[in-house]
């Protein structure tokens, strides 16, 4: 009920771990394997090691949480071994990389390959770091450069993750020759705690996820596929099965999980697998394909 | 969300550690940790050294935060979150503590609730910690430098008591290398460990990947490891990762 090809891809469920969640080591994601992703999706990687921002760079909040890491990441020539360990584990490995023009996501995309990464996700939306993701990923013409340079360099399916911190369909026809949107990253947002009387986070803004945003991420799914003809990969706020059913019928045909990891543990792959099958089962349906996009409103 | 909390009252311990006490109504167990907060400074991760109605953290100076913190007087304000991660397990098993420098702060209050012979070791005699803490126990004393007690590492000391008599469990905390070598006598010597590990920990809850070990976070999964994940830990200490994330020599 839950197996699929998506870009050629083989995949054992749709449930794919999200860029920046326990995905900096292989070793952690063949844990995450272990217990029922679908697939993983790396820590962005760029063309120099960073450190990320200093502490605090997580905010627990009643409804999600927010984050500045800062794109902390050993750099690309140390990442090597790192994709061969998580290899190991038997489903898709996507490479997530962060550039600062076409160039650089060039190099970084063909690294990957030759890693033998499965598929690479451009990083052309996080909220939180100056020059790369959203600032680059905001820029029609510096978008669809992008994307097509990759597309042309590399053999693996490429995958744009777009920010949701604009006007989202205008970019996803931007990002058009990818093999698939990612849709969405993080919303930037920021916390103050009024007691220091200043901003929780070092880098003041971060990229709020988890529950809060599902309605954002929806909507935007929702968007994009009555406008663009890609396959969508679903992420933000996913945490039931019924999320997920929800992002499905906005028109997803895969899904992140990211947040939800922290709110239910590494099990949470197992678990909304469980509960979308159960769903499907009562409600007659043999495949969760057949509720991709099924709640457009033509 | 942080919860502000007071000092109380603090102690000085050594040259370099102080204990800062402060109340909190959220019970926790021993060997679990807070992140704390320094607003505009820096936020770390600090386990408890004391846990009944007046809590408190044991603090080395290490980096910026630690040194911050060490400046801080009564009255003034720390803010919290947590406790986080696995605390030590009770058996009742015979137990050896195993403590190696300031790693004798996250034991402390486990010896306080178990019974059990004390091995506690620093570089020199002036940063030993809590060696008059516990009363009614066998407390032995290693140093380094021969300062005081018995001259040498604190896994040498415990491989000379574990001829003269038997114990059935070790608990400990310190340096990486330490655990390493128990772990090691551990197995030679069917006895069983836990140890907690302390690695570079960002968020504290689980997601980020900065603290994990061979696929185990230390910041959920531990900070408190049993015997069967210890021996499966290769990079135990031989390899640590950096801010960034790359392994590197410990």
């Amino acid at each position: 009920m839950l197996s699929f090809t998506l870009n050629g891809l083989k995949f054992r469920n749709p449930l794919i771990l999200a860029s920046g969640i326990l995905d900096e080591s292989g070793e952690t994601m063949l844990k995450v394997i272990e217990h029922g992703a679908g697939g993983v999706v790396t820590k962005s990687i760029g063309i120099q090691e960073r450190e990320g921002y200093e502490n605090p760079v997580v905010y627990e909040l009643p409804y999600g949480l927010l984050n500045a890491i800062g794109l902390a990441n050993p750099g690309i020539e140390n990442y090597g071994e790192e994709i061969r360990k998580a290899k190991e584990g038997g489903v898709p490995v996507i490479g997530s990389i962060f550039g600062g023009n076409a160039e650089e996501f060039v190099y970084l995309a063909r690294k990957m390959e030759e890693y033998g990464a499965d598929a690479v996700e451009l990083n052309l939306s996080c909220p939180h770091a100056k020059g790369y993701g959203m600032e680059i990923g905001t820029d029609e013409a510096l978008v669809e450069e992008i994307v097509r340079e990759v597309k042309r360099n590399i053999k693996i399916p490429v995958w744009a993750k777009i920010t949701p911190n604009t006007d989202v369909v205008r970019i996803a026809k931007a990002a058009e020759s990818a093999d698939s949107l990612v849709l969405i990253n993080t919303v930037k947002a920021m916390a103050i705690d009024i007691e220091a009387k200043m901003p929780v986070l070092s880098n003041k803004f971060g990229g709020l996820s988890g529950p809060c945003i599902k309605p954002i991420g929806v909507r935007a799914v929702y968007e994009v596929y009555r406008e663009v003809e890609k396959p969508i990969i679903g992420v933000g706020g996913i945490t039931t099965g019924k999320d997920a059913i929800e992002y499905l019928m906005a028109g997803a045909s895969a899904l992140q999980i990211g947040t939800a990891v922290y709110l239910r543990g590494v099990e949470v792959f197992f678990h909304i697998g469980k509960e979308m099958v159960a769903w499907m089962k009562k409600h007659g349906y043999s495949h969760f394909t057949e509720l991709v996009g099924i709640a457009q409103v033509r | 969300m942080y919860r502000v909390v007071k000092i109380e009252k603090i102690v000085e311990e050594t040259p370099t550690i102080k204990t800062f006490f402060f109340r909190d109504d959220i019970s926790a167990i021993p060997g679990q940790f807070y992140m704390v907060w320094l607003p505009g400074i820096d936020e770390f991760p600090m386990s408890i050294s004391y846990i009944k109605e007046l809590k408190a953290f044991t603090v080395k100076k290490v980096g910026e935060g630690t040194r911050c913190m060490h400046k801080l007087k009564v009255g003034d304000k720390l803010w919290l979150r947590g406790p986080y991660g696995r605390g030590f397990k009770i058996t009742d098993k015979k137990a050896l503590f195993v403590g190696g420098g300031s790693g004798m702060a996250t034991l402390a209050p486990l010896i306080d609730r178990l019974p059990g012979d004390v091995v506690i070791a620093a570089r020199t005699e002036k940063e030993l910690l809590f060696h008059k803490r516990f009363r009614g126990r066998k407390v032995y004393l290693a140093t380094d430098d021969g300062s005081e007690g018995f001259k040498g590492l604190a896994h040498e000391l415990v491989e000379k008591l574990l001829e003269k008599e038997k114990y059935e469990i070790i608990y400990t905390c310190g340096p990486e290398s330490m655990i390493r070598k128990l772990v090691d006598i551990a197995v030679k010597r069917d006895m069983d460990i836990q140890a907690s590990l302390e690695r570079l920990m960002k968020c504290g809850i689980g997601i980020c990947d900065s603290c994990s070990i061979n696929g185990f976070r230390v910041c959920v999964d531990g900070p408190v490891f049993m015997k069967e994940e210890l021996i499966q830990m290769n990079d135990l200490g031989k390899f640590k990762r950096d801010k960034s994330g790359r392994k590197v020599l410990l």
